[in-house]
């Protein structure tokens, strides 16, 4: 086994999910199979072969440091659920 | 065993804000302030379909910072995202960088009661600063407003080499300092451009072992990050001494109650599952792109506090604490010009201004006369116009409404009197009102040539050429 249901379940949390036992079971063994699956990328050997970065052989792709100002506070707030002074919303955050 | 048998050791993880115009990844504007979420758009606010690019500017100053603190540069650098869910960070990941920063091993040099001790930097990364909460006092809800969303920082993480407090300020200031002279931040510790993490962990003098560190998280001002240093490090002792065992824990300073508490439990400690965003490319950086910004460093504090000293022949703490503040230090520099007195320029930084920024709790940048009117005011003692303590009244003059020293002791009344006729009058004047000293004088007591020279300044309302004052005094006393 290279992963339990305990890991299962504090992924869960970290990804905000809450899960039921037969979905627990069931996700474990998903990852199980994803983990050896991966396995076989993890064991090519690559003794000779620089870090990459990125998959992307693009690179520096920048922006100029130029202000364009979006300009429409309506509409980004448009699909808000609730809003008040120009600002969303939310369930209180406890400091 | 008492606090003294225990040394304190801290690294520190300093939040620069960049002085960019626009966000890192998109083209809104970073200005500090404006209404709520109106210096948003649909990436820095995470709509679904957006794709972030990376601003040059954002690089080019983090390359610069390391070059200033003596890093090495990344010749290729990636992005990453940092998982976790807080309603300020909109795409519930900030994307910074983890594996590959752009600038490592540096270090920047301190002075200490022992000397100089260089304290040396792990690593500088660019990162996206949050958004802000609001909390109302009805507690109704909370408010995201999400303009600060996206503005570009920089993380300068040290290693743990500082071991005081005061070391812990000197490095602080030194790294403000270097960040203001090279002109990637304006580090307003109170709008939050300069904030900082402080590790802290304490073991008994002479021990090899660190100790189990916590962590403060976000204080934006020198006397609460000193003050927190004290609290925490103290705090740590008594649970030790006390056969306790500190746990690992990141922790809130409070500045009103003066104490640290715990910000999250055990069960939720951060994993923050860093992998590469695969929306942003690899950042490769050429020998000339390096060189070039290099050769463009603008002078650095330590340098220019060299420069006072042999060249304007400064004293070695004068120096330190003018060069300590780009404002301050571009103050001296170009009064100077104006004047070439650096000593007098020098003097008056040292004490009437620092005196009074201190007392107005100001920062130099709030001083409002300029440059060229302070020269002109040393000028004008060089030349005998003013004394020296008529220039210290004009100088809270030009606090209080800043303009030409010339008006402001025209308007006064105050050019030194140097007519030799005029003083020789005051001279007689003050010698037949006060024959008790004239005798005290005679009898050998030099010190009433003093009260005299003081009768007259009063008598001329300090105007009098203290030169020539004391010139016309002995003459008569010793006819």
């Amino acid at each position: 086994m290279q992963i339990n249901r305990e890991e299962i379940i504090h992924i869960a949390k970290l990804a905000n999910l809450s899960l039921t036992d037969e979905e627990i079971d069931k996700y474990t063994n998903d990852m199980e199979e994803i983990l050896t699956f991966a396995n076989t990328v993890n064991n090519v050997n690559t003794d000779n072969i620089d870090e990459l970065a990125s998959l992307e052989e693009n690179y520096n792709v920048f922006r100029k440091d130029e202000v364009k100002a979006f300009g429409n506070r309506e509409e980004l707030l448009k699909n808000a659920p609730s809003q008040e002074d120009g600002m969303f919303k939310i369930p209180k955050v406890i400091k | 065993m008492a606090r003294e048998d225990y040394e304190i050791v801290m690294g520190l993880e300093v939040h620069s804000e960049l002085s960019t115009k626009t966000k890192i990844f998109c083209s809104c504007p970073t200005e500090f302030g404006g209404e709520p979420n109106t210096h948003c758009c649909p990436i820095c606010m995470a709509m679904p379909g957006t794709l972030p690019v990376l601003n040059e500017k954002v690089v080019e100053y983090a390359v610069k910072a390391g070059l200033a603190t003596n890093c090495d540069i990344a010749r290729t650098s990636k992005n990453d995202r940092k998982n976790y869910f807080y309603p300020d960070l909109p795409k519930a990941y900030q994307i910074s960088q983890f594996d590959m920063p752009l600038c490592v091993d540096g270090h920047i040099d301190i002075e200490t009661e022992e000397g100089t001790k260089s304290i040396r930097i792990e690593r500088i990364h660019i990162e996206e600063d949050a958004g802000k909460l609001n909390h109302d006092e009805y507690g109704r809800g909370s408010f995201v407003d999400l303009n600060r969303a996206g503005v570009p920082l920089i993380e300068i993480v040290s290693k743990p080499d500082l071991r005081s407090k005061e070391e812990v300020e000197s490095y602080l200031r030194k790294l403000k300092s270097i960040l203001e002279y090279i002109e990637v931040s304006d580090c307003k510790m109170q709008e939050g451009s300069l904030r900082a993490d402080v590790n802290v962990s304490v073991r008994k003098k002479g021990s090899k072992e660190f100790g189990t560190r916590t962590e403060m998280k976000n204080m934006n001002s020198f006397k609460s990050i000193l003050r927190a240093i004290e609290y925490e490090s103290n705090r740590q002792i008594d649970v030790i001494e006390s056969g306790g065992e500190v746990e690992q824990e990141s922790l809130r300073w409070d500045d009103i109650s003066g104490k640290t508490f715990s910000m999250r439990d055990k069960e939720n400690a951060q994993d923050y599952r860093y992998f590469p965003d695969p929306d942003l490319v690899a950042i490769k950086i050429s020998d000339e792109y390096i060189n070039n910004i290099k050769s463009n460093l603008p002078e650095l504090p330590d340098s220019r506090k060299k420069r006072y000293m042999e060249e304007y022949k400064l004293p070695e703490y004068d120096s330190r604490l003018i060069t300590a503040s780009k404002y301050l230090s571009d103050l001296l520099e170009e009064a100077v010009e104006v004047c070439n007195n650096p000593k007098t320029v020098s003097n008056f930084i040292m004490t009437d201004i620092t005196k009074f920024l201190n007392e107005k709790e100001l920062e130099p940048e709030e001083i409002p006369f300029t440059a060229q009117q302070l020269g002109e005011l040393v000028k004008l003692i060089d030349k005998g116009t003013i004394s020296s303590s008529i220039a210290k009244k004009v100088l809270a003059e030009m606090f209080e409404k800043p303009e030409d020293p010339n008006k402001i002791i025209e308007k006064n009344g105050w050019i030194q009197i140097s007519d030799e006729g005029a003083i020789k009058e005051v001279v007689k004047k003050v010698l037949s009102e006060n024959e008790k000293s004239v005798n005290d004088y005679k009898a050998g007591k030099d010190k009433a040539l003093g009260y005299l020279v003081g009768q007259a300044m009063k008598a001329t309302k300090g105007k009098a050429n203290p030169g020539m004052l004391n010139k016309m005094f002995l003459e008569e006393l010793n006819k």
